[in-house]
């Protein structure tokens, strides 16, 4: 029985070497870097250094909350009605929301911008209407729109899933026991729904707060929120410190809200896990 | 039968992983072939779209019928000289030719990045005209009459470019109708701490101080720029091309030669050097200290000093050369005044709206504390955002309304233990 | 109520491919602007078709995504077999958490953290060129691993324990036991985590972003690429083909293979 054991010991380890060589160990580099002063030694220097970025910070988690309730208020009636729908049309559906989470995000953001930009389709059919132009790219509202427009779909496709999954005598079954539509939307199908709606918020409000495309080409390069300014520590000022500095707060910011969002899910599968696995995998 | 073909696909991946990088990594070295890695800004090389000279393709067949060897150009591009320099100073990508501006071409010497040129493989070096050779930033410390380390491409000023159905006639002239609040949300600044500054004292009158020791001058130039950050709509570098072409914005300061470029696709747009002076670069042609293939990069430079590819490079990015080939050439400037009218004159003679003489100055390398200052101010500019009422007045309703969320479900839940 | 149900749908369905379709229609304008529609041509497409840049990077994309998810595959369904098998809890919970970071991690996160480890050893070994193809395959294994164990892990769970026991008693050394009979029955899994793997990459840009050199670019880097400059029509035509393949390999896996379903699931 030697043999047993040394293969199944050893099958795991690749895997493990794996992860602590390129998953814990650049995390560690990114703490090194965080806490490494000019000179080599510890120091509390890139930390300090965190203060001017506070608006940023702020900015980033509020245009993040925003697109995130918004993407929540669209797509929740959204999927709610897509569920409603006969199978066939269901299914047409489902793919016309997944083309979107398909494509490459560069792609869809670059199109949105070439379509609102001054210079762009709206604003040349609004000035050949007679109206004002509308200035949306390089303006905070641009950017939220961009984020609304590129996760949208991360929102709909947990939340339509958990409400197709949804029994539907369960809804039968409150309208027997006397409950209206509201009360059966608010008592049976939303608390049912619950899971789909975590995993809907956590994929849109993760990608949101670290983005740096959706700003750069939305915010035309004013807006910068906290993606744009790691990617600029890292690519163009060679500032690696206070970069790392930068995102070693933003992960702790995200693992700490996905790990509050987590203890809301009922199921208490990965929220994460179960979209990233269930968008593209079907 | 479907066990067997599982074993089969298995062992093919397990190949596969064990050989494919082995594969990749293999073409770029042996095989006879040298891949000779090109860095430049984007849309800086003839490159054969539109019935231009691919002037690399061109390289690789006289490379090969020259010497009888085959090269491959790897030809990649940047947008500002600090995202290459990041690239360069990482240590961890190679380059056998690159082409920074001026003041990078400084830094890199001063740090060791660059390999000296050896002539002996330069033997075209005789077409630059020789106000560009011995040239402050790269001093001729040898004597050879040429700069140590770098060969100059394309040169040019930085010009004002208006979109004339959206701006007045009245208001152009000087640096000031980057600042005019009548253009808000109009006006493009540039996305590199260098130039972006540079606006900024050129704005002031400081033309001569662009590279000045004294802190106090850099604050007032910040100052003046987080004074233009509301009325911008954005910090963009190359973007500018589609923005002013399809008149997303009416206003932008930029490189003499793209102006052209623009033009060819907006005729609306118009373009004058700013009477408080401004700055005059030169891009060059370099070759990394940690080239692999020094002796190629030198050719492959001598190669784009020859008549043929210094003409189309000229003509395809409309900057001003260095190369009196290109220069004295007389369909060259025929070629240039095709494209507009004064489009010879523009690229080579500096004069304001007024038609007198603009000063100019050029970029330094700036040392030590005076960069990190540069980088910490620029850092300011771009981290200084207002967060207004508004967007915390939204927050607090979403966070209020999720923790009476939390709360609500809380109590409910315990109440339903209870019972 | 139905009407009105409807209504909603089709707009925001409409909003939603108003700037792809927009973008697509525009791939075949002949102004070259998108401004105004003046004229139909194939002229971009035909641009698109000799450049050599973009069928390269192409190349690279499948490349890079093809032996990534292959090596993802490979070491993480025998690190799900291990980890199964696994009786100490603390590290089979740690090796399992942290396979899940780069998942929750926003991808710059990773991205800068990989980007942080390849510039310390390229120092440390005084590399030359040590970014590109080897940096680029580590990164997309590396974020590819968790969803293969995603994939596979529950396939395991659902194993009878007793049927390898039984190879065994029947002679069958451990590893094969393992290949001919609990690897068929975990196929499945082991498919869809290579399917995952292989999207994943071939969409990845931010991750990409920092630990790529120019000399190998991909797909995305290319676009990225593209769009910081004088984007040129020819970008449009590239986008527009790019969301008709994902279109029609849409409509194939899930109308073609609708009979099938629940077959390649993951449940």
């Amino acid at each position: 029985m030697r043999g047993k054991n040394a293969f199944q010991k050893f099958a795991a380890v690749p895997h493990s070497v794996w992860v602590v060589m390129f998953i814990v160990a650049p995390l560690l580099f990114v703490l090194g870097f965080a806490f490494r002063g000019n000179d080599g030694s510890f120091s509390f220097s890139n930390i300090a250094e965190l203060a001017q970025y506070g608006n940023v910070f702020i900015l980033s988690i509020a245009f993040a909350l925003i697109a995130t309730v918004v993407c929540l208020l669209i797509g929740y009636p959204l999927a709610y009605f897509m569920s409603r729908q006969s199978a066939r049309t269901q299914r047409i559906l489902m793919v016309m929301v997944m083309l979107p989470m398909w494509c490459n995000l560069l792609i869809r953001t670059y199109a949105l911008m070439a379509l609102l930009d001054n210079g762009g389709l709206l604003n040349s059919l609004l000035e050949s209407m007679g109206l004002e132009k509308l200035p949306i790219v390089g303006t905070n509202f641009g950017v939220i729109l961009g984020m609304v427009y590129d996760f949208l779909p991360y929102m709909v496709l947990p939340i339509f899933t958990s409400m197709t999954k949804l029994d539907q005598r369960y809804i039968e079954a409150s309208y027997d026991l006397g409950c209206n539509g509201w009360q059966t939307m608010t008592k049976v199908i939303m608390p049912l729904t619950a899971s789909g709606v975590i995993s809907g918020v956590t994929m849109v409000f993760v990608p949101s707060i670290s983005t740096f495309y959706i700003s750069q080409k939305l915010g035309a390069g004013k807006i910068d929120l906290v993606g744009d300014t790691i990617e600029r520590l890292f690519q163009n000022t060679s500032t690696y410190g206070v970069g790392a500095a930068i995102s070693l707060v933003m992960m702790i910011l995200i693992l700490i809200s996905v790990g509050v969002m987590n203890r809301f899910s009922n199921d208490g599968t990965d929220p994460v896990a179960t979209v990233k696995r269930g968008g593209p995998a079907k | 039968m479907k066990k067997r073909l599982f074993t089969a696909l298995l062992a093919l991946s397990l190949l596969c992983t064990v050989l494919l990088p082995a594969l990749t990594s293999c073409d770029s070295e042996s095989g006879g072939i040298t891949t000779l890695y090109v860095y430049n800004w984007g849309e800086y090389l003839s490159d054969g779209s539109e019935g231009t000279l691919p002037v690399n393709d061109m390289f690789e067949e006289w490379y090969y019928e020259t010497y009888g060897e085959r090269v491959k150009v790897n030809y990649s591009t940047f947008s500002s000289n600090e995202t290459m320099y990041a690239k360069i100073s990482s240590g961890s990508v190679n380059y056998d030719v690159i082409v920074p501006s001026d003041y990078m071409i400084e830094r890199l010497i001063d740090e060791g990045l660059l390999a000296k040129l050896d002539y002996g493989n330069i033997p075209e070096i005789g077409n630059i005209l020789p106000d560009f050779q011995n040239a402050d930033y790269d001093p001729d410390k040898n004597g050879d009459g040429y700069n140590d380390y770098s060969v100059p491409y394309l040169y040019g000023m930085i010009g004002i470019i208006y979109n004339t159905t959206m701006v007045d006639e009245e208001d152009i002239g000087s640096w000031d109708l980057m600042w005019n609040e009548k253009y808000e949300g109009n006006i493009l600044q540039f996305n590199n701490s260098r130039d972006a500054f540079g606006s900024a004292m050129y704005n002031l009158g400081l033309w001569d101080q662009i590279n000045t020791d004294d802190e106090a001058i850099w604050r007032q130039a910040l100052e003046e720029l987080k004074k233009q950050k509301p009325i911008l709509q954005g910090y963009v570098m190359d973007e500018i091309y589609n923005k002013m072409e399809n008149g997303s914005a009416a206003i932008a300061a930029y490189y003499a030669g793209d102006y052209l470029t623009m033009y060819e696709n907006n005729e609306d747009l118009e373009f004058y050097y700013p009477r408080e002076g401004t700055n005059l670069y030169v891009d060059a042609m370099c070759v990394p200290a940690s080239s692999q293939n020094k002796t190629v990069a030198e050719r492959y430079i001598n190669y784009m000093l020859t008549a043929e590819p210094a003409i189309a490079n000229a003509e395809y990015t409309y900057y001003a050369s260095p190369n009196k080939l290109v220069v004295e050439d007389e369909e060259y400037v025929a070629y240039m005044n095709d494209i507009k009218d004064d489009g010879y004159e523009k690229m080579y003679v500096t004069t304001d709206v007024d038609g007198n003489e603009v000063q100019t100055s050029s970029y330094r390398n700036l040392k030590g504390d005076k960069l990190l200052l540069l980088n910490n101010l620029w850092e300011e500019l771009k981290s200084d955002i207002s967060v207004s009422g508004g967007i915390y007045a939204i927050c607090g309703v979403i966070l209020g309304t999720m923790t009476g969320f939390i709360i609500f479900f809380a109590v409910r839940r315990k109440k339903r233990n209870i019972y | 109520m139905k009407i009105l149900s409807k209504c909603y749908i089709g707009i925001i369905f409409f909003l939603l491919y108003i700037p792809i379709a927009v973008l697509i229609l525009f791939s075949f304008n002949e102004a070259g602007s998108l401004a105004e529609f003046t004229g139909f041509t194939t002229a971009w497409y035909e641009e698109l078709f000799l450049d050599e840049e973009a069928f390269s990077s192409l190349m690279n994309s499948l490349i890079l995504a093809i032996s990534s998810s292959l090596i993802a595959t490979v070491i993480g369904t025998f690190g799900a077999l291990g980890l199964h098998r696994m009786r100490n809890r603390y590290i089979k919970g740690a090796v399992n958490s942290m396979t899940n970071v780069p998942m929750m991690n926003p991808d710059i996160v990773t991205g800068v953290s990989m980007m942080l480890l390849f510039v310390t050893l390229a120092g440390i070994l005084h590399a030359k060129s040590f970014f590109g193809f080897g940096t680029m395959l580590v990164a997309h294994v590396t974020f590819n691993l968790p969803y293969v164990l995603l994939s596979v892990m529950p396939r395991f769970k659902q194993l009878d324990k007793s049927l390898s026991e039984a190879a065994q008693d029947l002679g069958c050394t451990p590893a094969r036991a393992f290949f001919s009979v609990e690897l068929p029955q975990i196929i499945p899994g082991i498919i869809s985590g290579l399917m995952l793997g292989f999207t994943m990459s071939l969409d990845d840009f931010v991750i990409s972003h920092f630990v790529s050199s120019p000399d190998f670019q991909t797909l995305p880097l290319y676009v990225y690429n593209q769009t910081s400059h004088n984007v040129k029509f020819s970008m449009y035509a590239l986008c527009s083909i790019i969301v008709l393949t994902i279109l029609l390999i849409l409509i194939a896996v899930n109308f073609a293979g609708g009979k099938k379903k629940g077959k390649g699931g993951t449940k």
